[in-house]
């Protein structure tokens, strides 16, 4: 893989033109990468997911080159037409509409083609990968006291065209002061076997909100990385919903900084799975300051020989006094040879706090199944009503109505 | 040839410590030290064969580094592996030969051997540096069977028993620290319960390290078989150094059909001054095997010593029906820290297993819990609770959690909680207006907090914890 890697990131270097400085620090990224290479289960943060393996036994000739020089067409049926909104559109890793027609146009902001900063301290190898291979580095900007009327939908759409490709794709959310956005990421893939790599970078600037909902609902075969980095200011807000459902291996990682005072997160998440997906859910959340909030709540339903993995982790630094941190994880396991694994982990250096987490896992209570039968509904009512329940409470969580009706359609939920 | 060196390396013996002669192997790791050991225990060839096998071994391992608390590199040359008050060279033949000075130090651990064989109570097994040195009791228990001595004794007198069973559970190829034991470990305590017995009085072993740049290994190796019962109470202490000394004890369990092992451990190793300076290293391998269906092994600790602690005693619910518990009460102070847990493996159908974790740390300690539960996919309709609750007191101290839960069984259920809280203004206020220094009142508030585990202890040891836990939380307040 090494000698493709590297054929594939001169023949980038070629066809683009970055610049000199931008060209060195690619550079450096890529050797980072080529040192450590794809994560295996050797390390703590993949110890239950092995991307390496995963990789090596789905994708066969991962080549890293996307000639993004020819548009592509969209389809446009797969527009979200219940809502308005304004739309970003992502084609097989190709920028291809930006449209923002709800709103004040000097209010927002989109740069398409920043410099990689010179200084991450990560240890990711994944993002020496999208830092490398990246080809544009969006950033979208809210201007200071601008809150958006309608939501943006990122729509990362791929079709047949793609195979065996691997998509690295950066953008940068800045919420200036008093802003507020709601941010979907809408994916839909028609492509096959190809390893897609995306980091968001949210920037939540004092008394801002933001709401984003990342939805991963239609079955294919792509292996996905997300990750997440959201750095709170002061009194900010950030809301964080992901249904997990589609790609055959996804793990969504946040990492979000609680830098301000009385700032605080809610990340939500369900796990909707069958066949042979596999998907994990990673969360960091560092409470940094004193009075800031954490509330998680994942939960997953497990179908056929499906496995899910959360990891999530409340970090209280020795300052970070009055913190409340809360966390839940339950899965219902439906088959033989499902899988849930969890590890919620606590690191705590501050005395005045409240941090408390829970898991749970196991199967459907066959008394509450009894009871629904009992008044009428057949086995598979009764199953279906359960679940439906069981994954209301997380989707009740969202606060934006209209959003919350659209994930319980999309998702098929009944109240 | 080697006769000769090892004859020499006798003579480098004096290392003079409290006020009791030692003899003691020379220092460093290597094939002549394990054979001294062997030797000087007089084990038969299969023996030595085995720690030389575990020896080999050793050579291709790393020592871990996953762990929370770091420390500095040990240097494996530079520790003694073999220290034996001398006047136990010559095995007494009751307590009543013992050493004085040695008799002295125990009472003044407040375990008086001689009074002990006069009054009812519990059998004893002292190990003092890396030899057992006195075990009580003999008698009473042999009526019914139950074996109960050092596992140096029971290498030459029960060899069938030990070569089936040691190893066992811990294999020799384990990790780093189990390995290093299953090389070098010098003495310990074994107990085979007889089927259908069930052992009339607590048994119990003392550990005490005595001399300085010495390690301790030592091996416990409790079998208990079909429908039989016992209780295992297990303390240590050492003295003030500045060094770290290192403490890598190996701990195997078997249970077979409806056998039960109840082990409890009162962990008061010296835990280095109030700046951290000195104290034990405590990393021991503690893991039961419940092999037989309907059996149960339950782990009760209280760990308030050592400067590092890092263990975890395990289950490995291998019968169906078997039972795992696991009760623990770590409190780190000063610059103590632990990482300390459990771990539950359930491979067995109607397999339980039931974790409760209380975390105390003040001072600049730092304390993790870290645990594993496991259901396999043949483990059918299992369950597991676990609850660990940790408690901190100042803002220059930490406490983690960091469960790992695997469940692979649909039919099982898994809960797992956890809380990290602070001791509140208002129970303190409470406490104090009812007359309550400060101090008594957080004594009071928790042992509270610890009521659970307490009371898994069996008598005598509860009131030794809770005073204990008074103690290690000294000067933490204000």
């Amino acid at each position: 893989m090494k000698e493709q890697l590297k054929i594939d990131f001169e023949k980038l270097l070629e066809t683009s033109n970055f610049s000199k400085n931008n060209i060195e620090i690619k550079r450096k990224n890529f050797d980072n990468f080529i040192e450590k290479g794809f994560p295996n289960r050797r390390e703590e943060n993949w110890k239950f997911s092995d991307l390496n393996q995963i990789i090596s036994k789905n994708i066969k000739n991962l080549s890293f080159y996307n000639d993004l020089s020819k548009p592509n067409k969209i389809d446009q049926s797969i527009y979200i037409d219940s809502l308005e909104h304004n739309k970003l559109v992502f084609v097989n890793g190709r920028i291809e509409k930006i449209q923002f027609d709800y709103e004040e146009k000097n209010k927002i902001e989109i740069l398409d083609d920043l410099v990689l900063e010179k200084s991450n301290n990560t240890n990711n190898s994944l993002l020496f990968l999208n830092n490398a291979f990246v080809s544009k580095y969006f950033k979208l900007i809210v201007k200071k006291n601008y809150s958006l009327q309608k939501p943006v939908v990122i729509y990362n759409i791929t079709n047949k065209d793609l195979v065996s490709k691997s998509i690295n794709l950066k953008v940068d959310i800045f919420l200036e002061e008093n802003s507020s956005l709601k941010l979907i990421e809408f994916s839909n893939d028609k492509s096959t076997t190809n390893f897609i790599n995306i980091n968001y970078n949210f920037d939540v600037q004092k008394n801002s909100i933001l709401k984003n909902y990342k939805i991963d609902n239609n079955s294919n075969s792509n292996i996905k990385y997300c990750f997440n980095n959201i750095s709170q200011d002061t009194n900010s807000v950030s809301e964080i919903f992901l249904l997990s459902s589609g790609s055959e291996f996804i793990k969504n990682e946040i990492n979000c900084n609680l830098n301000g005072k009385y700032s605080s997160a809610f990340v939500n998440g369900v796990f909707n799975l069958n066949e042979t997906k596999h998907h994990e859910i990673k969360t960091n959340i560092n409470h940094i300051v004193e009075n800031t909030k954490s509330y998680q709540l994942i939960k997953g339903i497990l179908e056929d020989t499906s496995k899910a993995v959360y990891q999530g982790k409340i970090f209280v630094d020795s300052k970070a006094q009055k913190t409340d941190g809360y966390q839940l994880s339950k899965a219902i396991l439906l088959n033989d040879n499902t899988e849930f694994n969890a590890k919620p982990e606590l690191e705590i250096y501050a005395d005045d706090v409240k941090c408390s987490h829970g898991s749970a896992s196991g199967s459907l209570n066959e008394d509450s199944i009894f009871y629904l039968m009992s008044r009428g509904l057949n086995y598979k009512e009764a199953k279906k009503l359960l679940i439906n329940g069981f994954l209301l409470d997380v989707v009740e969580k969202i606060t934006d109505s209209e959003i919350k009706n659209l994930i319980k359609n999309i998702m098929s939920l009944k109240q | 040839m080697r006769e000769k060196q090892i004859d020499k390396l006798k003579d480098y013996k004096y290392g003079f410590t409290t006020d009791i002669e030692n003899i003691r192997a020379p220092k460093g790791l290597n094939k002549e030290v394990i054979e001294f050991i062997s030797k000087a225990k007089k084990e038969p060839k299969w023996m030595l064969d085995w720690r030389m096998k575990a020896f080999e071994r050793l050579k291709n391992l790393k020592e871990p580094n996953w762990q929370k608390p770091k420390y500095p590199k040990i240097d494996y040359q530079d520790i003694y592996y073999y220290s034996a008050p001398k006047s136990a060279s010559e095995k007494p033949k009751s307590i009543d030969e013992l050493d004085p000075k040695l008799l002295e130090t125990y009472k003044k651990l407040g375990i008086p051997l001689q009074e002990q064989q006069r009054l009812n109570g519990i059998a004893v097994d002292a190990v003092f540096d890396s030899v057992s040195v006195a075990t009580t009791f003999k008698d009473k228990l042999n009526e019914v069977g139950v074996i109960f001595c050092s596992i140096s004794e029971a290498i030459q007198k029960h060899p069938e028993l030990v070569k089936k069973y040691l190893g066992s559970v811990i294999p020799l190829t384990d990790h780093y620290f189990a390995t290093l034991n299953s090389a070098v470990f010098t003495d310990g305590s074994f107990v085979y319960i007889p089927p259908g017995v069930k052992c009339p009085m607590e048994l119990s072993t003392y550990f005490r390290i005595n001399a300085s740049q010495t390690g301790q290994f030592e091996r416990t190796l409790i079998i208990a078989d079909k429908e039989s019962y016992v209780s295992y109470l297990e303390g240590c202490t050492a003295p003030m150094r500045d060094e770290n000394q290192l403490h890598a004890a190996n701990v195997e369990l078997v249970a077979l059909d409806n056998a039960e092992i109840k082990y409890s451990t009162v962990q008061n190793w010296y835990p280095g001054d109030e700046n951290g300076k000195g104290g034990i290293y405590n990393f021991v391998t503690k893991r039961g095997l419940c092999k037989g269906t309907n059996s149960k092994i339950s782990w009760t600790q209280v760990e308030t010593g050592s400067a590092i602690t890092w263990k975890y005693p395990s289950c490995i619910l291998q019968g169906d029906n078997s039972i795992g518990e696991f009760y623990s009460i770590a409190i780190t102070n000063n610059h103590q820290k632990a990482d300390t847990g459990t771990k539950m493996i359930h491979l067995g159908k109607n397999t339980k297993s039931k974790i409760i974790s209380k975390g105390i740390s003040a001072g600049f300690s730092d304390m993790t819990y870290r645990g594993l539960v496991d259901i396999s996919s043949k483990a059918k309709n299992s369950r597991n609770y676990t609850q660990c609750d940790s408690l901190l007191m100042g803002n220059k101290c930490g406490a983690h959690t960091v469960p790992y839960i695997k469940n692979k069984n649909p039919e099982s259920n898994i809960a797992h909680e956890a809380t990290t809280s602070k001791i509140s203004e208002e129970q303190l206020y409470y406490c104090q207006q009812r007359g309550l220094n400060p101090e008594e009142a957080v004594g009071l508030i928790v042992n509270g907090f610890c009521k659970e585990v307490l009371q898994q202890l069996p008598m005598e040891f509860a009131v030794e914890a809770q005073k204990l836990v008074g103690i290690s939380l000294e000067g933490s307040v204000g």
